[in-house]
């Protein structure tokens, strides 16, 4: 019993999660957002270029985009966050003023990008040759086909990884705080865990836990509806069909039919 | 629809193709050293059929591809309408030569429709309606007006190679390249594909036919080439290829796939 209310009273102290509630939710909530989705979408945009160079035929254009990949994969993020986010404050300041949040984003995007442009390359990889193949004989550029053929299925084919790399962004994005953000820029982890220090009870956390969760877990769910979604598709009923009438097909539609 | 280009429209759906002279000379194809064509010499005449036979690795469709340069020629010259097109733009050149594949290679997101409207929109400029009319009329002229918004993956390959057959004639090609355009197809879906193939060619379209369908050749060719080992061994009518082989290769051949 004692263990019980031991319990309840560490993680799930009522009071202290309903005083930290207004604040997790107005600030914490909105910049584990903010911070997320912006570093989320440009990832995506950079992580586009980042693909399409990656498959280059030229070995000069493919190379950088290797290397900026495997650096931003292969280190820890939390060291990229803290060398961007210190590093650079210099620069930053000139730019943004000295809230190191602009820095934050970018670091974010460093990381999300790279492992966003695996995807879509691994996605444009996907598709078969003859898609490529089947837009040049028709005319069309290399660019073209790309933008107009290839690029597209690809990247249909990897939303599910898409929205999983979201996911490891908004987790992700707790580590910011390393960075001291200012009060009113802080996101639920801090939110949460100044609480936790300032009343020496863990339910502040738990709270911003729950959210990280409402957050995350019907997005794991999206992401096998769209995969089922994407796999099956929505067909066409077309009822019964005869390959024995394909000859006919040819015979009803059109006045010519007087080879062989 | 209106009169464009190379083709004429006579009667309601009846329409007349006015295919180019198609000239291989001294081609050769290397994929890097290994020269897989070696020096195929080739003339099609305007609006007849050419069909290429041959065991496989062949060089066949290596060869085809050296005719709209998806394969760059090493050496040699290829001439459409009499004049070279080595200098050409290649994505000009291919503009004006359509290519059905083995696999369709439809685009599995777009509809049938779209699949034929995309290169006249997009590559052509046409506009948008007029795209879409060009589309229209291609599909309905290969069998498909009822299937015209149904996916790829909603036909049957039979209607899905037509569907192809319909995207490469809505660039109004002087010349159609067709690579075993019949073998990854069910036995039945077979003869509505080259139905339309010897409708085409009956209708003035210059056509090369990389083909294992025997019959076909015989029936529809103007001339038949049968390729080995990279080279053209015998060339002539198909009576001349089928009943009066000149060679040992060509005599094995024939009596291992008739
Ligand atoms: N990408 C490639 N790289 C190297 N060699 C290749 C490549 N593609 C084809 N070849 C070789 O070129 C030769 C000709 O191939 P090709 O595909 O033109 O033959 P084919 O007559 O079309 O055969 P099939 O009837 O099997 O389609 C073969 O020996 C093949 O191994
Ligand atoms: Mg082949």
């Amino acid at each position: 019993m004692e263990f019980l209310d031991n319990l309840g009273r560490t993680f799930f102290d009522v009071e202290a999660m309903a005083e930290v509630l207004p604040h997790l939710l107005q600030t914490g909530l909105v910049n584990t957002l903010v911070l997320s989705i912006s570093a989320t979408i440009i990832g995506v945009v950079v992580g586009m270029v980042l693909a399409v160079l990656g498959i280059s035929p030229v070995r000069w254009v493919r190379a950088p985009a290797r290397i900026y990949t495997d650096i931003f994969r292969g280190l820890p993020e939390i060291l990229t966050i803290l060398l961007i986010g210190q590093g650079f404050y210099w620069l930053s300041q000139d730019l943004f003023g000295p809230s190191p949040y602009p820095l934050g984003i970018i670091a974010l995007s460093l990381i999300s990008s790279a492992y966003i442009g695996e995807i879509f390359r691994s996605g444009i990889q996907s598709v078969e040759k003859g898609q490529m193949e089947a837009c040049r004989a028709l005319g069309m550029s290399y660019g073209r086909a790309m933008a107009l053929v290839v690029v597209p299925q690809g990247v249909r084919r990897v939303l599910p990884a898409l929205v999983n790399q979201f996911i490891s962004i908004v987790k992700a994005s707790s580590l910011v705080y390393f960075l001291g953000l200012m009060v009113g820029e802080r996101e639920l982890f801090r939110v949460g865990q100044d609480a936790a220090v300032l009343t020496g009870n863990l339910s502040p956390l738990v709270l911003a836990g729950i959210f990280y969760l409402i957050i995350t877990v019907p997005l794991t769910h999206l992401v096998n509806f769209i995969d089922q979604r994407f796999r099956t598709g929505r067909r066409k009923p077309t009822g019964p069909t005869s390959g024995l009438k394909e000859v006919t097909e040819l015979e009803d539609k059109k006045a010519v039919g007087t080879a062989s | 629809m209106s009169t464009i280009d190379n083709k004429t429209t006579t009667a309601a759906d009846e329409v007349v193709y006015e295919g180019s002279s198609l000239e291989l000379e001294g081609v050769t194809l290397a994929y890097g050293d290994v020269e897989v064509v070696r020096n195929v010499s080739l003339k099609v005449a305007p609006g007849t059929t050419t069909c290429v036979i041959g065991p496989s690795g062949s060089g066949k469709s290596t060869l085809l591809r050296g005719i709209n340069r998806l394969h760059e020629p090493k050496s040699g010259d290829v001439r459409v309408a009499g004049r070279s097109v080595l200098k050409d733009k290649p994505d000009e050149l291919r503009r004006r030569i359509g290519m059905v594949f083995q696999h369709f290679n439809l685009f599995p997101d777009h509809t049938a429709l779209e699949n034929v409207a995309l290169a006249p929109w997009k590559v052509k400029g046409q506009s948008k309606a007029q795209a879409r009319q060009v589309a229209e009329d291609r599909l309905r002229e290969v069998g498909l007006g009822e299937r015209m918004d149904h996916r790829p993956r909603d036909l049957s390959g039979g209607q899905q190679q037509r569907v192809a057959i319909a995207r490469a004639l809505a660039m109004h090609p002087e010349v159609m390249l067709f690579d075993e355009a019949t073998s990854a197809l069910d036995p039945e879906l077979v003869k509505g594909v080259l139905r339309l193939m010897a409708d085409l060619c009956q209708r003035g379209m210059t056509m090369v036919v990389v083909t294992h369908e025997m019959g076909f050749a015989r029936k529809v060719a103007d001339q038949v080439v049968f390729m080995d080992e990279g080279e053209v061994v015998e060339a002539g009518t198909p009576d001349d290829i089928f009943d009066n082989p000149q060679s040992d290769r060509l005599r094995t051949f024939l009596s291992e796939v008739l």
